[in-house]
């Protein structure tokens, strides 16, 4: 019968795609298949303002956006090839490790830290952000530092290391904190503005970045001793020195030569989309070490 | 009070088309897939042939007892890795791609169900005339018994696919801009979520009672 | 190559530092369950109520039912549950509304989702109440009347045990539905079992092995509330009719 052997054949392919472990293609160097199918499939954030983000006409924007613009720009050159098509895929928290390590995305640069753990799942470029995890409240809210926040409800986004952060301090201190997870930046704010929670950790970029979209970003301030110092990389798959060494070098080309902290005034002392407001985030010594001596170290 | 602002909607409206359309191509896609592939699983079960007729019993069972949501995420996770393995390199918007695979697999189990009790309705008779006309039980299932049967199942299948226009909503878990996830989008956008909520709800209950009223006329009609 | 299956992961001791991981599966699967039982609970009450009002004479009351199964069917899961989670407290005068959201966010969420699912599944109910009514020989219901009941007592007493022993197997596909339906309550944040599943990939970067342990859960849950339903069926089985409802 026809139609049942189509059936099978269908269900079976079904099955043998399960089957098929992820990531076939860790097998080929990255390098062989940008060559090849000449596309490079780039990871981009939806709403981590002022890194990677969609402006108000679905474009994507930010800082580490830019940077990995200029790692294509290397990599084409390098590769010697006429023609580099850009694919742009939307990663979340949640999805960005997995959509690395199973070869859907190629290069990373958005709001990602660069720490131990996640080194064992892929590998990371020369870093290019330092960030510290804080807190943003109502200015009026009376939080200060993290101490104020127990029995109080908490939001942070899934997936992210404030998310960790926040949990095991809960469990060690007994704060009797709620902590809620949310699904990405925005909707952690959104929490944080209906008055869900009292205070949003994240980091601390991202909060001002956050502050930047608000309806009245005077109403915010940003609070608290950091948590942890953290620093961003891009995320590659693992294995795959050839590919990370290109990437490292356009970084590091990119910082020493002066373009990464002219990319870095556009994003942080300058208006920016989508409300033309400007975060006012003077560079930071951290940052500092970091352009004159680029390297891909994590902090913890 | 709340102060209801529904300034930001009219500005919105070319946005929410769009995802109106993603809403639709999903919906559709999964109604045409799932007829088809339905059709296909109903007649292996109820077939002679043993191991065809578990396989596609097994697969209507693990999709009904599975929620939607999983069967998202789930897609979500493989159909990536499953585009590689057929068609090599080069889909970008995944998240699409995998709702229409989700959908389209989901509901050819709901389907399949619907087209098997339809298929059942046809009395025996059919098919023994069918068969004693010289026709083979491939020809007498598509020629006699499969256009009876979908007769029958007119208004079962449109009711499906009014829930199944529903459902398509749940691609929000994977971040698909249809048409209510463009919603929430342009609320948490402009601060307006109530008012997109309340505005995403009103629009799905107008096509959706507007549909539902039409198959019941079909259905007091008598398609037969 | 590639992937790399770690089903022991299950055993390891969160990064929160709550337990292991198997012990997140275990309290996704605490709240899916009370989640659908408690929807349930308030699905068959108010879903009957409203069915039966679809069948009195009353033309106002059986169209407010009418008015009741109309919205609650053509409004997608997820949009009413957004507009419970997100849009009433808003509605609520400030200080309530403050209040409220300041509550602890597991009760926010579960209440929503409980109300959520529980009135959603009330429109399907009722119309199966209504079949099962309707299928009714109106003897019964004579003769209810004829022996000096009130109709609500014909209701109560006659019709509505006749109608349900009739309506069990849809209203059991029903009850399957809740439990799947439930997995709704991820995009709110409530941590039933499909939203551990995300948590479990997030922490642990072993997509597979949380989504099929899930998912057997789900496989589990359904067979046996299905086990469960066919003895209930079996012992309230009408003789002479075939089964009655749609």
């Amino acid at each position: 019968m026809k139609p049942a052997l189509f059936a099978a054949s269908v269900l079976s392919a079904l099955l043998a795609g399960l089957a098929v472990p992820p990531a076939a293609a860790q097998e080929a160097a990255t390098l062989k298949k940008l060559k090849e199918s000449g596309s490079i499939t780039l990871g981009h954030r939806e709403s981590s303002i002022p890194f990677s983000y969609y402006d108000d006409r679905q474009q994507v924007i930010g800082y580490s956006h830019e940077l990995m613009l200029k790692v294509v720009d290397a990599l084409k050159a390098e590769l010697k090839l006429a023609k580099l098509e850009v694919r742009l895929m939307p990663v979340t928290s949640a999805n960005r490790i997995s959509l690395v390590q199973n070869g859907t995305v190629d290069l990373e640069c958005g709001s990602t830290t660069n720490n131990l753990e996640r080194q064992r799942q892929v590998a990371f470029s020369t870093s290019i952000f330092v960030i510290g995890t804080r807190l943003m409240t109502r200015k009026d809210s009376g939080i200060r530092d993290f101490a104020d926040l127990a029995g109080k409800n908490v939001v942070t986004t899934a997936g992210t290391t404030s998310e960790r952060l926040i949990r095991k301090m809960n469990e060690d201190r007994q704060m009797k904190m709620n902590v809620i997870s949310a699904k990405d930046h925005g909707e952690s704010f959104l929490t944080l503005e209906t008055g869900r929670a009292v205070a949003f950790m994240m980091d601390d970029a991202l909060l001002f970045g956050e502050m930047a979209k608000a309806r009245k970003p005077g109403d915010w301030v940003v609070v608290g001793t950091p948590q942890s110092k953290e620093a961003y990389g891009c995320m590659l798959r693992k294995d795959d020195p050839g590919f990370k060494k290109l990437v490292d070098a356009a970084l590091a080309k990119a910082m020493t030569s002066g373009e990464a902290e002219k990319i870095y005034q556009k994003w942080f002392m300058s208006p920016i989309p989508p409300k033309g407001l400007n975060l006012n985030m003077p560079l930071s010594d951290d940052l500092k070490t970091l352009f004159k001596a680029p390297n891909d170290k994590a902090f913890d | 009070m709340y102060e209801f602002d529904w300034s930001s909607i009219p500005g919105a409206l070319p946005l929410l088309g769009k995802g109106l359309l993603v809403t639709l191509e999903v919906t559709l896609t999964a109604i045409v897939v799932g007829i088809v592939w339905g059709t296909l699983l109903a007649v292996a079960r109820l077939g002679a042939n043993p191991l065809l007729a578990g396989l596609a019993a097994g697969y209507v069972n693990l999709f009904r007892s599975v929620p939607l949501v999983m069967v998202i995420l789930w897609f979500y996770l493989i159909v990536p890795q499953l585009l590689k393995a057929v068609f090599g390199e080069g889909i970008a918007d995944i998240r699409l791609t995998s709702a229409l695979v989700a959908f389209a697999l989901f509901e050819a189990a709901y389907y399949s169900e619907i087209i098997r009790a339809g298929i059942q309705s046809v009395p025996r008779g059919q098919v023994a005339a069918g068969l004693a006309l010289g026709f083979t039980p491939a020809q007498t299932m598509r020629l006699i018994v499969l256009p009876q049967a979908f007769r029958n199942m007119v208004p079962l299948l449109l009711t499906q696919a009014i829930i199944l226009f529903q459902d398509t909503s749940l691609v929000y878990v994977i971040g698909l801009s249809d048409f209510f996830g463009t919603a929430y989008k342009v609320g948490d956008r402009d601060g307006r979520l109530v008012e997109l909520l309340l505005f995403a709800g009103a629009v799905y209950f107008a096509i959706c009672f507007a549909a539902s009223q039409v198959v019941r006329r079909l259905q007091s009609r008598g398609v037969q | 190559m590639g992937y790399h299956w770690n089903w022991s992961v299950f055993l390891q001791p969160t990064a929160a530092g709550d337990g292991s991981y198997l012990g997140w599966l275990l309290t996704g699967l605490q709240w899916t369950v009370s989640l659908s039982l408690a929807a349930w609970l308030i699905a068959l009450a108010s879903g009957t109520l409203v069915g039966v009002l679809r069948t009195v004479p009353n033309r106002w009351l059986a169209g407010l039912a009418t008015a009741w199964v109309e919205l609650f069917r053509n409004i997608p899961l997820l949009v009413q549950l957004f507009i419970w989670y997100f849009v009433l407290p808003e509605l609520l005068p400030q200080r309530l509304g403050d209040a409220y959201k300041q509550s602890d966010p597991l009760v926010q969420q579960f209440l929503a989702a409980m109300v959520c699912l529980g009135l959603f599944t009330s429109a399907r109910v009722a119309e199966q109440v209504r079949a099962g009514i309707g299928s009714l020989p109106p003897g019964q219901k004579n003769a209810g009347l004829a022996l000096g009941l009130t109709l609500p007592q014909t209701y109560r007493h006659v019709m509505l045990p006749m109608a349900f022993r009739l309506i069990l197997p849809p209203l059991t596909s029903e009850f399957l539905n809740i439990f799947k339906n439930s997995a709704v309550a991820t995009t709110i944040g409530l941590i039933e079992l499909s939203r551990q599943a995300q948590q479990l990939v997030d922490y642990t970067a072993q997509p597979y092995e949380a989504f099929i342990a899930v998912t057997l859960l789900y496989v589990l849950i359904n067979l046996t509330v299905m086990i469960l339903m066919r003895r209930l069926e079996h012992r309230v089985r009408v003789p002479g009719f075939v089964g009655g409802g749609q």
